[in-house]
């Protein structure tokens, strides 16, 4: 046998799984290793995202020679193993399981949310539980917390998996929750069992997504929105969000990654919307008023020398980030955009030049948005967000709830012929399109900013103005994006901030990116230690694993593939507007619009700054009231 | 205290084993330890040379030596009494092991309840490290430093489980872990650790006093030496006594002086339960093993009592992690209950059976595989003695309650 050879048999380890013989690689997990041989293994407390806690004991197998059964997803396989995946004992054990978890499952599946999409409802089934030997409660004898603007807890529901806990410590690195007690007594639950919004959760919904039963939801406004547009005095509008259309197709029995968009703007006007609106409009304005933003602070930083407005920029577009830094960092929100979110830019545009155009009474429209995102429900309750006079947004949908509406209208979404936006603000860019994706808000702004800049093209310095290098899944990300020699004039737009661009000539620009606090947390701890990102101009940071795509409101499940093929979805949405519109947030005509004709002074001008930025709250480690 | 015959530790002298095994090559002494077949005195019988040789071929930069002094198994009480007379032989072992496997700190984790043993240990660790015996240069040994710091404990039993136990000396829940890896590879702080229980620590200080023969000539043939045993129960001399592995529980329990005895409960909550007929098992790995206790139940108890009680312990103690412990035992508490009220209907009576083997068979670690032990022993040897109890809410036994 030549070297080679016996190297790469080394690394392989020969097992039998119910007789059939398969080699693995040396220290694979016996849950994968069964799973990618076809072998069905059920879980419970296993999920792709997260570290393997071995609790549940749905995953058990035998394995020859050992005394107990083995629980297969926190098994290396080091040597060879002979399996049995199905055996009296491991059938009667995961039974059992199943039957002592619904002893204490207090709630009806047929009125439950997760009907349908419940992990123990499915393995009840498949286990063939027809009888409950050790009972079924009637009455909640649990915790059911609705304090939060966001999530639901309701701990009659919960099978104790730990999947929230480990979610939250392990991609968010906050740790809302954590077991308690022991034995029978044990518990997840909060610090001191207070209500989540005042243990710093930042309502990311992350553990949302990966609860496998209806313990965890998201605050539902369906009953209100269903009120207003049965109200006839009302003016129900909607925009949407590209990360939901991107994924909404799942809650349809599609494959991940097929994006709705336009067939979504049907069902949205079937169930009764006034008006459907495109939220990458406001996504563009974001990028005109952040990214002016940016411009601003690199002068002012690099060639007045004035540190007031320190570097780097942070994003601010997303409300997870946001509390996660006012929470963590809260010295550090002066490095925090003061651009709103591309939602309540909207909501401000909405209830005010919107209002004056149609000749509205701003008191009667009814702003709802559809969001990726169970944080999103939190920002358009916080009490700054009001410069309209009203609330700005009045009422968030996740991409959960838009489904349920949809259904609940007898709507197929898949089924429905297309149709557009409405206007004025129907028209959108591919770069507000990938503010779904980790990545997406730093490619959408480094696109206009170096047009700006350079007076040139960005497809003629990025192929296909595809910036690469910003793109990826990586935790946190690095690059350096460089500006030619030559620069351009300062366009019109701002050239009331800067008198020309020769201060950035051959300088190179670097970027940052985080997504998942955890790995905003890493950047913003060496940002304030001076460390390798404080060296960044400006840095994008998303609450969630992969952005908005992977959203706490997006469709359950989630895995890193379907995240990758709804990322892959909404690039191709961008691709899409090359061929038929515009794909940079500046060449926008509805932005162009509104700075002619509603926001004259500009971007970062005073009405701008009324209308389209806010403040942050300084929250800390504070425990109590947000 | 309770010392209730002749235990070899009161005859050893301190600082004859560590001085015999600071004379010899570390690998020697774990080859001794081998060979004198000492097997883990905490319950699970792991053969100890086994376990200090693997942790002395992993490589790493940081290892640790454990004393698990959590000792709470209902009904035992042999490490507490070690600890309190013999403890310098328990430092010893430790030291001893942290020769034999390259590691540099000990830690004691030492039950909650022991802390008034607490201020003693640690004036006898500062003594020994005035008398060089810990620290840097042990006995002059040039290049070996060790040291033993205390942890104490808080009250949970599955803590002394050794993967719960590093868990909770890491700072996090008492939770116990997955394995693969062991503690061998990766224990404390990911680190190679072995973690032995009290009186095996202490064996390995008098087996480098009197030697590795002396002490593989005492017992049977898997089971070497001796095995101190803590015996209480309807008995006149409760206390804790030294037998040679391989004595039958019949003279156990006649030094003990067992009164009218129905069954012994071997081994704790966790145990087993042997009925008299049995008594003439023998205390080894061979044959009824356990971790040091000794429950006698006479004729006049009744089983549904005692399992109640243990099982409320279980129900108590399980860590939460797995379904079928942290539910499976109450559901076993309620059966029992029910039993005692004369409340159980033979099919529940075997779904509880099914459930007790699952509970065996499926749980994560030795708290949930051990908590139906009594349960199933109970229904297997005095089936008749727990069915057929009059219902409780019955007209005539309330009356006659009453009266
Ligand atoms: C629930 C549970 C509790 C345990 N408690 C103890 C204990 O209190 N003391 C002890 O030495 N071992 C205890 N053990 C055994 C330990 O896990 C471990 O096997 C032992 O400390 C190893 O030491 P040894 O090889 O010297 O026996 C317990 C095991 C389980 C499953
Ligand atoms: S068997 Fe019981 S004590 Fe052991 S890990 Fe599972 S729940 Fe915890």
């Amino acid at each position: 046998m030549s070297k080679e050879k016996q190297k790469t048999d080394a690394k392989m380890v020969d097992i039998v799984i119910d007789d059939k013989k398969i080699s693995v690689p040396f220290g694979t997990m016996l849950l994968d290793a069964a799973r990618q041989n076809g072998f069905e293994i059920p879980t419970l407390c296993y999920h792709e995202d997260l570290s393997r806690a071995g609790g549940c004991r749905m995953c058990i197998v035998e394995i020859e020679g050992q005394r107990a059964l083995t629980a297969s997803c926190a098994y290396p396989i080091t040597a060879p193993i002979n399996v049995q995946t199905t055996s009296r004992r491991v059938r009667e054990a995961r039974k059992t399981t199943l039957e002592l978890l619904l002893s204490e499952h207090c709630g009806d599946c047929y009125s439950c949310v997760r009907n349908g999409n419940c992990e123990l409802q499915t393995l009840a089934k498949e286990h063939g539980i027809t009888q409950l030997p050790y009972g079924h409660p009637t009455e909640k004898s649990r915790v059911t917390e609705t304090l939060s603007p966001s999530i639901v807890r309701d701990m009659d529901k919960c099978v104790d998996c730990g999947r929230c806990v480990r979610t939250c410590k392990e991609l968010q690195g906050i740790g809302v929750f954590e077991a308690v007690e022991r034995g029978f007594k044990k518990e997840i639950t909060t610090f001191q069992d207070k209500p989540m919004a005042e243990v710093g959760c930042i309502n990311c919904g992350q553990c949302v997504n990966r609860c496998p039963t209806a313990a965890l939801t998201e605050r539902d406004s369906i009953e209100e929105i269903w009120a207003a547009i049965n109200d006839p005095n009302k003016h129900v509008v909607i925009q949407t969000a590209p990360a939901p259309r991107a994924a909404i197709g799942e809650e349809f029995g599609l494959d991940p990654g097929q994006a709705m968009t336009w067939q979504l703007n049907t069902a949205l006007r079937k169930c009764g919307f006034d008006k459907v609106f495109d939220t990458n409009f406001t996504a563009d304005l974001t990028i005109i008023e952040e990214g002016t933003e940016l411009i601003q602070r690199l002068y002012k930083n690099l060639v007045q020398k004035d540190a007031s407005a320190p570097l780097p920029q942070f994003t601010s577009c997303c409300p997870g980030w946001v509390k996660f830094i006012e929470h963590v960092h809260p010295e550090m929100l002066d490095h925090l955009s003061s651009a709103k979110s591309p939602q309540q830019m909207f909501g401000a545009i909405i209830k005010t030049w919107y209002a004056q155009l149609n000749d509205i009474d701003p008191e009667n429209i009814v702003s709802v948005s559809l969001m990726p995102c169970t944080a999103k429900k939190f920002e358009c309750n916080r009490p700054e967000l009001r410069d309209s006079g009203l609330k700005d947004v009045d009422y968030v949908l996740t991409t959960r709830e838009c489904a349920k509406m949809i259904r609940e209208s007898g709507l197929h979404l898949p089924s429905l012929p297309p149709s557009d936006f409405d206007d004025p603000f129907g028209t959108a860019t591919g770069s507000g399109v990938i503010f779904g994706n980790t990545g997406g808000v730093m490619e959408a702004a480094l696109r206009s900013v170096l047009e700006f800049v350079t007076g040139l093209k960005v497809e003629d310095i990025f192929a296909n103005a595809n910036i690469l290098p910003v793109r990826g899944m990586e935790g946190c990300r690095f690059a350096e994006i460089k500006v030619p020699d030559e620069v351009g004039p300062v366009p019109e737009l701002i050239a009331h901030l800067v008198p020309n661009w020769d201060w950035l000539k051959g300088q190179t620009v670097r970027v940052g990116i985080a997504h998942g606090t955890k790995n905003a947390r890493k950047i913003l701890d060496d940002v304030a230690a001076g460390g390798f990102f404080s060296t960044c101009h400006f840095i994008e940071v998303m609450a969630c694993p992969g952005g908005c795509i992977g959203g706490g409101g997006q469709p359950i499940p989630t895995s890193p593939a379907i995240r990758q093929a709804r990322t892959d979805a909404i690039y191709k949405e961008d691709m899409a507007y090359g061929a038929k519109s515009v794909r940079k947030s500046h060449e926008n005509p509805a932005v162009a619009r509104i700075y002619k004709e509603f926001l004259t002074e500009g971007p970062c001008s005073h009405k701008s700054h009324e209308l389209l930025h806010t403040s942050y709250w300084p929250r800390g480690k504070f425990i109590g009231s947000w | 205290m309770n010392i209730r015959n002749e235990v070899t530790f009161a005859s050893i002298r301190p600082k004859d084993g560590l001085t015999a095994a600071l004379g010899k090559d570390r690998d020697v002494v774990v080859e001794e330890v081998l060979r004198s077949g000492l097997k883990g005195r905490g319950g699970a019988g792991f053969p100890t040379g086994v376990k200090w040789k693997l942790a002395a071929e992993a490589k790493a930069e940081e290892k640790y030596i454990i004393c698990n002094a959590d000792e709470g198994e209902p009904g035992t009480f042999k490490d507490r009494v070690i600890l309190a007379e013999w403890a310098d032989l328990v430092f010893e072992g430790m030291t001893i092991a942290g020769y034999a496997i390259g590691a540099k700190s000990g830690i004691i984790y030492l039950r909650g309840e022991y802390g008034y043993l607490r201020q003693a240990l640690e004036d006898k660790l500062a003594l020994r490290r005035t008398e060089g015996l810990l620290g840097d240069d042990v006995m002059g040994k040039k290049g070996f430093s060790f040291d033993i710091h205390i942890h104490m404990g808080c009250g949970a039993y599955v803590c002394g489980e050794e993967s719960a136990l590093i868990e909770s000396l890491e700072g996090k829940r008492g939770e116990s872990r997955n394995r693969p890896p062991f503690p061998v590879s990766e224990g404390l702080f990911g680190c190679p650790t072995v973690v032995n229980n009290v009186e095996t620590l202490a064996w390995v200080a008098a087996i480098f006093a009197l030697g590795p023969d002396w002490f593989k000539h005492v017992g049977t043939e898997k089971s070497s030496g001796y095995k101190l045993l803590s015996i209480s129960g309807d008995v006149a001399h409760p206390g804790v006594y030294e037998f040679p592995m391989g004595t039958k529980i019949s003279a156990i329990l006649k030094a003990a002086g067992a009164e009218r005895p129905k069954a012994a409960v071997v081994g704790g909550a966790s145990g087993i339960l042997v009925p008299a007929k049995d008594f003439k098992r023998a205390i080894c790995f061979e044959d009824v093993s356990t971790g040091g206790s000794i429950i006698v139940l006479s004729e006049d108890r009744d089983f549904l009592d005692i399992l109640e009680n243990f099982q409320e312990f279980f129900a108590d103690e399980s860590c939460g992690q797995c379904t079928i412990c942290r539910l499976g035992n109450v559901k076993l508490l309620e059966g029992i209950r029910l039993l005692k009220e004369g409340r159980c209907t033979t099919k529940h009576l075997q779904e509880l059976c099914t459930l007790g083997s699952s509970m065996r068979a499926a749980s994560k670690c030795g708290l949930g595989q051990a908590s139906p032990n009594m349960f199933l022993s109970i229904l297997q040897h005095f089936k008749g003695e727990v069915l057929g109890r009059p219902q409780a809410d019955d007209h005539f036994v309330n009356k006659r309650k009453a009266s």
